[in-house]
Parts: C-alpha cells; sequence; structure tokens
C-alpha cells in the first residue's frame, strides 16, 4: 500500500498527511477521548447492570433481576421517597429565596456587590466542608439547641438531624442555603435585562411597584425559572457529598437519595450489578426532567429563529 | 416629602437583606471562631460561642499534628494531594477545552456539531454512571489509588466543561478572521497561537477558576478510589470527622475545615466575578 502512494505522482499528498498530523491528533485525541469515553462508560454500566455481576464484573444475563432487586428493596423506596420531598421542597425554597434575594437585590440598595458575594459563597466552598458545619450546627447536643438550652431555654427543641421523620428537612435547608445564591444570580441578571422602555410604558400607565412585578418585570423571567428549575433539580437527583457529611444517610436510613444507595451496593456490600442497576435508575430519573426540557428549549430555540 | 414617605419601604429591605446576609454568613463565623477556642471551651458551651483565649495551636495541631487512622501527619498531606491533582487537572483541562473549543467553533470539521453534542453531555451525566467503568480502567491501568488516576479522571471529565465554556467564547470571534489567516498560509497551530490564544485570557480565567474550584472540592472520585494517604482533602475531612466521634476535637477540626475550604474561599475572593460569570455560563448555555 505504501509503495502505491509512493509511486503515485502526488508524494505531496503523503507529506500532506504527515504535516497535518499533529494538528488531526490535537483535535481528535481529545474529543474523541471525552465523548468515546461518555458513551463506553454509560453503556458499560448498563451492561453490568445487567449481569449477575457482584465482586468483580462477570459476563452473562439476568435480565431486569438487578433493578426488580433495587425497585422493591426498601433502601431505594426510601431513598426514592426522599427524593421526591427534598427534590420538591429543595427546588421551590430555594428558588424562591433567590427571588425574594434579586428582588430586593434589585432595589439600587447600597453595598450590593457586597451582599451578592455574602448570597453566592457557599456554592464555591465543598459541600463536604458544608456538610460538616450544618452537622454541628443542627447537632441537639452541640448546635444551636445547645446554645437555647444554655441561655436558659430547656425545653427549647430542635433535634431533626437526629429525629428519623424531620432529618430529611435539615439537608432541604443545607441544600437551600448552599444554592439560592445560584438562583438569585440567574434572576438578578435577568431583572437587569428587562426592557427599559417596557418598563416606561407601564409607568407611564400608572403602575406601582407591585404590579410593576407582577403584571411586566416577573413574567419575563419564566425562561431563566425553568432553567433554574432543572439545573436545581439535576443538582437533586445526584446530591451525594451533602449528604454523606451532614447524616451519612442517617439516622438508619432516613436521609437515605439514590446517589447513596449507588455508592452503598457498588463499595460497601459489593453488587456490581446491582448498583449500576441503581446508577441506571438514577440515569432515567433524570432524563424524565432533562427530555422534556431539551424539547422545551428546542421549541424555543425555533421560536426565536422563526420570530 | 417624598424622600420620607419612602424611608421605610428601603429600612424593610435593608432589614431583610440584612438579616438574610447574617444567616448565611453564619456557618463561616461559626467555624472560623470555633478554630479559635480549645476543645475544652466548646465542650463546656455549645458550637457557638466566642473564643475566650484564642487558641491559634488548634490551626497547628490540624495542618501537621492530628491523626487521621494511624498516621498523625494533620492535614497536610492531604492538602498536597488536592494540589497535587487540582493544579495539574485544572492547566491540562483547560488547554485542551481551548483547542478542542477553537477546532468546534472555528477551525470546522466533519462532524463537529454532533462530536461537540456527546462532549457537553458529560455535563449532565450523573458521576455514578461512570463509576464502575472508572474503577476498572483505574484497576486495569495500575492507577488505582494513585493522584495520577485522578488527574487523568478530572482531566478528561473537565474536557466537557471546559470546551463549552470555550467553545461559546469563539464562536462570537468572526469566522473570516480565520479564513483570512488560512488564505495567508497560516496552520491549525498558527492560528491558534497567534489569533486565539491572545483573545482568549477572559475565558481561560474563567475556566480555570471553575475547574480548579471543581475539582478542589470534588469528593466522590477522591473517596471512591484513593485511600488512607492517597486521599484529597475532601476524602480525608470526611475520615477525619469520623475518626474524631470518639474524642470530640472540635476546635482542631473546625480549624482542618477552615484549611481545607481556604484555597477555594481565596479564589472566590479574588476572582468572583469570574466564578460567577462560570456558573451562568454553564448555566444558561
Amino acid at each position: 500500500m505504501t509503495l502505491a502512494v509512493s509511486t503515485r505522482p502526488g508524494p505531496p499528498a503523503a507529506s500532506d498527511m504527515v504535516r497535518r498530523l499533529p494538528e488531526v491528533l490535537a483535535i481528535w485525541v481529545p474529543l474523541l477521548l471525552s465523548a468515546a469515553h461518555l458513551i463506553a462508560f454509560s453503556l458499560w454500566t448498563i451492561w453490568i447492570s445487567f449481569t449477575p455481576s457482584t465482586l468483580v464484573p462477570v459476563t452473562g444475563w439476568v435480565g431486569l433481576r438487578n433493578y426488580t432487586a433495587v425497585a422493591a428493596s426498601r433502601n431505594w423506596q426510601i431513598a426514592l421517597d426522599n427524593l421526591l420531598l427534598f427534590g420538591s421542597t429543595f427546588v421551590l425554597l430555594s428558588l424562591a429565596t433567590g427571588l425574594i434575594l434579586a428582588i430586593l437585590l434589585d432595589q439600587r440598595i447600597r453595598g450590593e456587590n457586597l451582599l451578592r458575594s455574602i448570597f453566592l459563597y457557599p456554592l464555591a466552598v465543598s459541600f463536604v466542608v458544608t456538610g460538616t458545619v450544618w452537622s454541628w450546627l443542627l447537632n441537639p447536643g452541640l448546635g444551636i439547641q445547645k446554645l437555647v438550652h444554655d441561655l436558659g431555654w430547656t425545653s427549647f427543641r430542635f433535634d431533626w438531624l437526629i429525629d428519623r421523620d424531620m432529618a430529611i428537612w435539615t439537608i432541604v435547608i443545607a441544600a437551600i442555603w448552599q444554592s439560592s445564591g445560584f438562583a438569585m444570580a440567574l434572576f438578578l441578571a435577568g431583572l437587569r435585562s428587562v426592557d427599559a422602555d417596557l418598563i416606561k410604558a407601564a409607568q407611564i400607565d400608572g403602575a406601582g411597584p407591585i404590579r410593576m412585578y407582577r403584571r411586566v418585570i416577573l413574567p419575563t423571567l419564566w425562561p431563566i425559572t425553568i432553567t433554574v428549575i432543572v439545573i436545581q433539580l439535576q443538582f437533586a437527583i445526584s446530591t451525594f457529598d451533602l449528604v454523606r457529611a451532614l447524616t451519612n444517610g442517617g439516622p438508619g436510613i432516613a436521609t437515605q437519595l439514590p446517589a447513596l444507595v449507588v455508592y452503598d451496593l457498588m463499595f460497601q456490600r459489593s453488587l456490581l450489578g446491582r448498583g449500576a442497576a441503581a446508577a441506571v435508575l438514577m440515569l432515567l430519573i433524570l432524563l424524565a426532567v432533562l427530555l422534556p426540557y431539551w424539547a422545551w428549549r428546542y421549541v424555543q430555540r425555533r421560536r426565536a429563529i422563526h420570530a | 416629602m417624598r424622600e420620607r414617605t419612602l424611608a421605610p419601604s428601603r429600612i424593610l429591605i435593608y432589614l431583610v437583606v440584612s438579616l438574610i446576609a447574617v444567616a448565611w454568613l453564619a456557618p463561616l463565623a461559626v467555624v472560623v471562631l470555633n478554630s479559635l477556642r480549645s476543645n475544652e471551651e466548646i465542650a463546656q458551651g455549645s458550637m457557638i460561642g466566642w473564643p475566650q483565649h484564642l487558641a491559634w495551636s488548634n490551626y497547628a495541631v490540624a495542618w501537621s499534628g492530628f491523626c487521621v487512622a494511624e498516621t498523625c501527619a494533620g492535614i497536610r498531606p492531604y492538602m498536597l494531594n488536592s494540589a497535587l491533582v487540582t493544579i495539574p487537572a485544572t492547566i491540562f483541562s483547560t488547554l485542551l477545552g481551548a483547542v478542542a473549543g477553537y477546532a468546534v467553533s472555528l477551525w470546522r470539521f466533519r462532524g463537529d456539531s454532533w462530536i461537540y453534542g456527546i462532549v457537553t453531555l458529560g455535563i449532565f451525566l450523573p458521576q455514578q454512571m461512570r463509576l464502575l467503568p472508572w474503577t476498572i480502567v483505574l484497576r486495569d491501568t495500575g492507577l488505582m489509588n494513585t493522584l495520577t488516576g485522578l488527574v487523568l479522571i478530572h482531566t478528561i471529565q473537565g474536557l466537557s466543561f471546559t470546551t463549552l465554556f470555550c467553545r461559546n467564547y469563539y464562536v462570537a470571534i468572526p469566522q473570516e478572521l480565520i479564513r483570512a489567516a488560512r488564505i495567508d498560509g497560516a496552520g491549525f497551530f498558527r492560528i491558534f497561537w497567534r489569533i486565539i490564544l491572545p483573545l482568549s485570557p477572559p475565558i481561560l480565567v474563567v475556566t480555570v477558576i471553575w475547574q480548579f474550584t471543581h475539582i478542589w472540592n470534588e469528593f466522590l472520585y477522591g473517596v471512591t478510589f484513593t485511600t488512607g494517604q492517597q486521599q484529597p482533602v475532601t476524602a480525608a475531612l470526611i475520615a477525619l470527622s469520623a475518626a474524631v466521634a470518639d474524642i470530640p476535637q472540635h476546635g482542631v477540626q473546625s480549624a482542618a475545615v477552615m484549611i481545607a475550604a481556604l484555597p477555594t474561599l481565596l479564589i472566590y475572593l479574588i476572582g468572583g466575578k469570574y466564578f460567577v460569570r462560570g456558573l451562568t455560563a454553564g448555566a444558561v448555555k
């Protein structure tokens, strides 16, 4: 083959190939590595989820057995219930907090930059760090309850962290604190980009500030709101670090979440097939959020092009 | 007249914002104050309190005297591990992302939009879907429980974000610029060095800050793929809090938490604007 090439009248073609080799490598190696590992690894995990793998991956086919086993386990059912509760309340409350903060900061107040930095800093710090701190504050023997007791109000109770029914709310609190700054940043950007003419027109019509927000400004925030909801849901679905540091899934398994179940099955119980099945179920939950969002964005973009 | 009628609502706004700000700062204040209180002092009261005697020694113990498992070297080796993972992985993923972003946005080749779409899927895909394959790959390449393994993972996975950031920045560069340079005989790399990189500092700062924060704060891979002395600081902190559960040493632990959080907090203080830009760039796409 090489001989045939070299006898052809165009050796420049071969040298051109050599000359272009570094360029081809620079373009393709990182891109292919990234794309291929995403696809191959996903397929790999999906495949393992259909095998009887326990301690090590093995070949074989057990159909949906791993899935039914995971779905039937108490651990997973509690994780799903928790995810539903945690996901919905956390998203709604952080959305509300973020919106309120954005509206307040939008009132031309002094020290806006400083305040914005304060509300956003939790995002820059690891969940491991913030989870640890929250576990102290919420620990009845160390934190807020202890402080109030020491001040003399001994009947005060704030022991959600060790209360099976309430522990999940401590995760909601920490998660809101951690990420409503993110919602605030996006909302603030949205508020600042509202058309000035629109506001002027409403002012001429005699709209007060509350009416102005309700009728004119807030409706323009819908696209941002949906984006924030989707990103926060995505975060909720894969939450691991925060729970690991705050409650480690406890008390008992009261604050179990899907990501912890996956870790537990894979690396603590060495049930690789089931762990993989749980990971695939996580992916499916995520897709249930993302696919409608992508479809919505696609429609929006089409509309923007045609408008 | 107008000023006076406005005042009460302004006061209310400032009041609400300040109250929330205090609540937001409280956890940080608690760690800072506790890092300066002795263990006895904390044990007598609660985690919330003013230090009576500044116990600076907490920092010394947390840094180099503290025991996790059998080793008593403090948090220092784990900080070093995190730095040895975070710095190279940030540099590699940013550089590769810049080249990839330039290739998909300006150089253009067949299938570029497809491959770009797949790469950015990595932003959405949960880490849990990649845990087992990475375990197997690291084991088979002998990189299990090494910092090199973590650098490899973060470099490859980081490409999803860095390519996205750079690509979105580079699409705004007019294609004519590239076309003119090509007519003048400039190749892929020459255009990258001479035209693209000089235009890149704004996006590279965003990308570096984003990657550094992300990789420094990462926990799942650290705890899954490394053990003992090879762990990054996030994983070591969890091990540490389990270790002190028997004999509470909250003063020292607070100091350790502060030290572990310091690099990303500093980056946020210095480059907060760029951090936020990365946040919104990743969100709005």
